[in-house]
């Protein structure tokens, strides 16, 4: 069936092909996709909105709530008491299933969020996961050695700090308020939020710290 | 929340809860590694329908009580000669939980 004849053909001309073999599950998945179509259960044009949807969602969401967060300490209040009517303030429309739950890192807290059952994650707020937070091995040692996985992520952390692991196994989806770097004091929301990575509210990492001018 | 039509909940902040070591088959949202172990409750979340029931076209009601749980990670993983204020917490829906 397939034509193996260019597979050492780099020219820059040569045709665009997904050689790419799908999975047994990949396969069902497009056969399920065919079927809602086929039936009327939904249009491809919604499946391709949905899709749009996601791929439009990044980090940048995330840290434009956490640097509102780090200047406004009541709508940080709001944030940890319910996150979606929160970042809704944003303008950030978290669907209707998503209960988000805002958790706040200290130097004497440090929260690290996994989902041990699946890859459960705020999607809505933070776009689609890195590969790592779905890889078994994260998965499974972040709950044994929070503490060495997190070295391996290049955080140590005090023994004085009390690492708490949040395994979200049903509907609450967590995301992580970093601690806000020292020298921002000055800042704008803006210049804070580039300091906010997406690891820093999964929680492996601190927020950036800013360059020294 | 989505708990405004929900039972009471059984637990409350601070509880001591037992999770059930429950051979169930299936699907369930409650991980190997924290059952028959003790633990506080954290939070109480409110109800949501039950995946248990979702995962089979099923509606989910009664919804059940939603809880988060704080398992001291030494508790968890008796780790040797280490002991440390290291905390796991975990979503645990009411029908695996008992007092302690």
């Amino acid at each position: 069936m397939h034509d193996h004849e260019h597979a050492d053909d780099h020219s820059p001309h040569a045709p665009l092909q997904d050689t790419h073999e799908l999975s047994y599950y990949e396969r069902r998945a497009q056969a399920i996709q065919a079927l809602l179509i086929e039936r009327g259960v939904v249009t491809a044009d919604e499946v391709r909105r949905a899709v749009e949807d996601m791929d439009s969602r990044t980090p940048a969401m995330g840290a434009r709530v956490i640097a509102r967060a780090w200047v406004d300490p009541a709508f940080k209040a709001r944030l940890l008491a319910d996150g979606k009517a929160a970042v809704a303030e944003l303008g950030i429309d978290t669907g209707p299933l998503i209960t988000l739950v805002a958790v706040e890192n200290t130097e004497r807290v440090h929260h690290v969020v996994v989902c041990t059952l699946c890859s459960c994650y705020p999607r809505t707020v933070l776009g689609l996961p890195p590969d790592w937070y779905k890889s078994l091995s994260y998965r499974s040692r972040v709950v044994v050695d929070p503490r060495g996985v997190l070295k391996e992520f290049g955080l140590e952390l005090d023994p004085d700090v009390e690492v708490r692991v949040l395994d979200s196994t049903a509907d609450m989806r967590y995301l992580v308020i970093p601690e806000r770097p020292d020298g921002t004091e000055n800042f704008g929301e803006a210049q804070l939020a580039a300091l906010v990575t997406r690891d820093s509210m999964i929680g492996v990492t601190k927020a950036r710290v800013p360059e020294p001018v | 929340m989505s708990g405004a039509d929900s039972a009471r909940p059984r637990f409350k902040r601070g509880d001591a809860v037992r999770v059930r070591a429950a051979e169930k088959p299936g699907h369930i949202r409650t991980p190997w590694y924290i059952q028959g172990k003790t633990g506080a409750v954290e939070k109480v979340h409110g109800a949501f329908r039950n995946p248990e029931s979702l995962a089979y076209g099923g509606d989910g009601l009664p919804k059940p009580c939603l809880y988060l749980v704080r398992f001291a990670h030494a508790d968890v993983w008796k780790p040797a000669g280490r002991a440390s204020r290291d905390a796991i917490l975990v979503d645990v829906y009411e029908h695996w939980l008992e007092p302690a």
